[in-house]
């Protein structure tokens, strides 16, 4: 099979990382905080990249939209599997819809048979670019997919859904969103890393595709969660009862 | 002879060859793999790193001295080095419970504390900024995995094997399990940091300490916070003796204010100290109420937590820098300056004198770069060293107030220039009374606002740790931890430990037990330095473990 498969990447700060609220109360700094591959798009990378291996695919193209610095995350998913990269190169900070733009042109000049992606990213938890491209595309989409099975031009997705799972089945070209039970991501190995370094690595100016980039959402402000109230000790189950009833009133 | 990774069946390591292997992305590390590109773009240099990106394991004061920098980029202002705060304003301070007596003009008494000309940074984000040089010149970097093992043939070091991916904690191998390769290098560089592990198997293997004294360490243990901007006075740094710690343990607080609103503030314990109750971690902690202290905090958050072993032997402890194969440097070796309290110019220095000595080798195909310890002592480093040899002994010898009084004598009428050499008696791990014939300080409990508990201060360094994989702090022998570390000791990592990764409890009917968290460990190899008979061992963890620490540290 010569079925291409386009897998857009995003940097995030690293999920090991504790978010700290910018001096001006307007985002997250991530001033040189550690950075990282989405870990939803590391899930949807090791998906096409199994398909590739199981012969279902030909090639996988991993694509980030972002700084410079984001070729870093694309070396990581030339090193996970992905066989070339393209970065889509920009320093403004983009909005899921600007997003989804891009990678349309993207997708139309590369002609991949299927979009495999994270569900969503970890920095803004929009859960947005996937259905958005889809329906740009009007292609078919499968969100929050825990099992693909590809065959016949086809696409059998388990989905997770409220209180269980469904089977859908849907026509490539698709747009398929990775949830977090699909699989578990392999390891960059240090001689892939090695290897990574010499596949290659396209960049295109953002602003050279005639997209409209601008943001259509005003950050009003970001705060820090509240503080978690220590945990006390009980004596006994009669303390517990107690406290449950008069103190956390969650007992009657 | 092969002598690689013990491994129950023979595991199939893919191999790679560079010319030189550096191990450690440290300012000795990468001050190596620098001048190595820097003298000869041919060569192919290869720098690995433990922690998951440049700078994530690296905790430092630091108030630093450019001199190498200098030396290693003579233009390192153009090219913007992260060095923006200039020491503005300097005390040193001698402090009692509730007081404390600023020392007058120091700096002439003891002129390696002048700090004039020296600038306040965050050491992470220099050697990050040395990490961008190194690529730049050609260095491939890859953060992410340790050196698990020296790959030693034919009784030399010919590279070093990483560490394997994908271990569960009983040994066995998870289904992305990943083999750890061979990089094979004609000159292997250590550059570990204090007590780095493969360091110390070549000190082994290569016996090079046996012309030296014992290396002796310190802890460091830093927080920063971000404070006030109005109450902010850049370049501001302080520095402070005497309480909370007895005049037999060595040791003290700084605080410098530096960047953006930000104060960079620890303590560093001598892991010579003899009362196994001292917790380094509170002494930390408690210092911080001290009036000298407190009004620095005022308004301010705390942002992160780290530590760090350092090595204060000096002169006396360096052991032999060169071994068939490779090369210690920086505080691997030893380098660091205690009575300046700067160890990143002269382990920068080390670095590039062992990169020219490592390129002398390999142009005469020598096996060992003999000429690194000649280009040390005709450098300034060895004069450096030299002159200050002598302070800290005198304060491991004589406690704080009389080793003050030497210092300033060795000195100031000396020069450093004093005809002995005093040595140190003992390791660290030999200097524990015990329990029952010493006094447990009484620790303040934590407030929440200006002092914390371990738990809440680990979470400020953003660990990372894969749960299912073999433990990485090996206790040998479980009775001799009973009989010793718990029975005679009561259990003395419970406290040095500042991740609080050791548990050590006894039941009602006096049976002691040990719970070890390795998940919270922040890799400062304390137990490794300090357990009294070395029964503790510090392996590396999968690589990319342990903390990351964030810009400014």
């Amino acid at each position: 099979m010569t079925m291409k498969i386009l897998v857009p990447v995003k940097r995030v700060l690293d999920y090991n990382i504790k978010p700290r609220v910018a001096a001006d109360g307007n985002g997250v700094d991530t001033q040189g905080a550690k950075m990282s591959m989405n870990p939803f798009d590391e899930i949807a990378l090791e998906e096409a990249v199994r398909l590739r291996e199981k012969g279902s695919a030909s090639e996988v193209v991993a694509v980030s939209i972002g700084p410079q610095a984001a070729q870093d995350v694309l070396r990581t998913a030339m090193a996970m599997g992905a066989d070339r990269a393209i970065l889509v190169k920009t320093d403004q900070l983009l909005e899921p819809l600007a997003v989804a733009k891009i990678l349309k042109i993207i997708i139309e000049r590369e002609q991949p048979g299927l979009i495999s992606m994270g569900k969503q990213a970890i920095d803004d938890d929009m859960n947005a670019t996937g259905q958005m491209l889809a329906a740009m595309l009007s292609w078919p989409q499968a969100t929050f997919a825990s099992k693909v099975t590809v065959a016949d031009n086809c696409a059998e997705v388990i989905r997770e859904i409220d209180g269980g799972t469904e089977v859908i089945s849907v026509p490539l070209p698709a747009v398929i969103t990775a949830d977090l039970r699909l699989n578990e991501p392999r390891y960059a190995s240090l001689p892939n890393i090695m290897k990574a370094r010499k596949k290659p690595l396209e960049t295109i100016e953002a602003d050279s595709l005639g997209v409209d980039l601008t943001p259509h959402l005003t950050i009003l402000k970001v705060e820090e969660p509240s503080e978690r109230k220590a945990g006390v000790i009980v004596k006994d189950i009669e303390e517990l009862v107690s406290k449950l009833k008069t103190e956390a009133k969650v007992l009657p | 002879m092969t002598q690689s990774a013990p491994q129950e069946a023979p595991i199939e390591r893919e191999e790679m060859e560079f010319d030189v292997v550096v191990v450690g992305g440290g300012p000795a590390g990468l001050s190596a793999a620098i001048r190595l590109r820097q003298l000869n773009p041919e060569l192919s240099v290869c720098l690995l790193e433990k922690g998951s990106e440049i700078g994530a394991h690296i905790v430092s004061g630091a108030v630093i001295e450019p001199r190498s920098l200098a030396e290693l980029f003579p233009d390192w202002q153009q090219r913007g080095a992260p060095l923006d705060t200039k020491v503005s304003e300097e005390k040193l301070l001698f402090l009692t419970e509730k007081r404390f007596f600023p020392i007058p003009a120091h700096h002439l008494l003891m002129p390696q504390m002048d700090n004039q000309g020296n600038y306040v940074i965050s050491l992470g984000d220099l050697c990050r900024w040395l990490g961008e040089q190194a690529e730049a010149l050609g260095v491939e970097i890859y953060p992410g995995f340790a050196g698990r093992h020296l790959h030693i043939e034919n009784g030399r070091v010919c590279g070093i094997v990483t560490g394997d991916m994908g271990v569960a904690r009983d040994g066995t191998q998870k289904p992305e399990f990943t083999p750890g390769m061979i990089l094979r290098g004609k000159q292997v560089i250590l550059a570990e940091g204090a007590r780095g592990s493969l360091s110390e198997h070549a000190i082994r293997h290569f016996n090079l300490r046996s012309h030296c004294d014992p290396q002796t360490y310190g802890l460091g243990i830093k927080e920063i916070w971000e404070i006030p901007k109005e109450r902010h006075h850049p370049g501001f740094i302080q520095h402070s003796f005497g309480w909370p710690l007895d005049d037999q343990t060595y040791g003290g607080a700084f605080l410098y204010h530096f960047g953006e609103n930000l104060v960079s503030y620890g303590f560093v314990t001598g892991l010579d100290y003899r009362n196994p109750w001292l917790s380094p971690f509170e002494e930390m902690q408690r210092t911080k109420l001290h009036p000298a202290f407190s009004h620095h905090f005022k308004g301010g958050r705390r942002i992160s937590y780290g530590a760090r072993a350092l090595s204060e032997g000096g002169f006396q402890s360096l052991p032999q820098l060169s071994f068939p194969g490779g090369v210690l440097t920086g505080d691997s070796a030893g380098f660091l300056n205690m009575p300046k309290i700067k160890g990143t110019h002269t382990a920068m220095k080390s670095g590039m004198l062992a990169a020219e000595a490592i390129l002398e080798a390999l142009q005469c195909e020598r096996n060992e770069a003999v000429s690194y310890l000649a280009r040390v002592k005709t450098s300034w480093l060895w004069p450096e060293l030299y002159e200050a040899r002598n302070i800290r002994p005198a304060f491991a010898r004589w406690g704080n107030k009389a080793g003050a009084l030497y210092s300033g004598i060795d000195s100031f009428i000396f020069r450093g220039k004093a005809p002995w050499t005093l040595h140190y008696s003992h390791s660290d791990n030999e200097t524990l009374l015990p329990a029952a014939q010493c006094k447990a300080p009484s620790y303040p409990k934590a407030d929440g606002t200006l002092t914390f508990d371990r738990t809440s201060s680990v979470f400020l360094s953003n660990l990372s740790h894969e749960e299912d994989q073999p433990v990485h702090l090996r206790v040998q022998s479980q009775t001799l931890w009973e009989e010793v570390n718990a029975r005679r000791f009561a259990s003395p990592e419970s406290r040095y430990c500042p991740a609080g990764v050791y548990d050590g409890e006894r039941d009602a009917d006096g049976n002691w037990s040990l719970t070890i968290n390795s998940q919270n460990c922040v890799h400062c190899k304390s137990c490794d330095i300090k357990d009294p008979l070395q029964n503790i061992r510090w392996v590396p963890p999968e690589g990319g473990s342990g903390p990351n620490y964030s810009s400014g540290m």
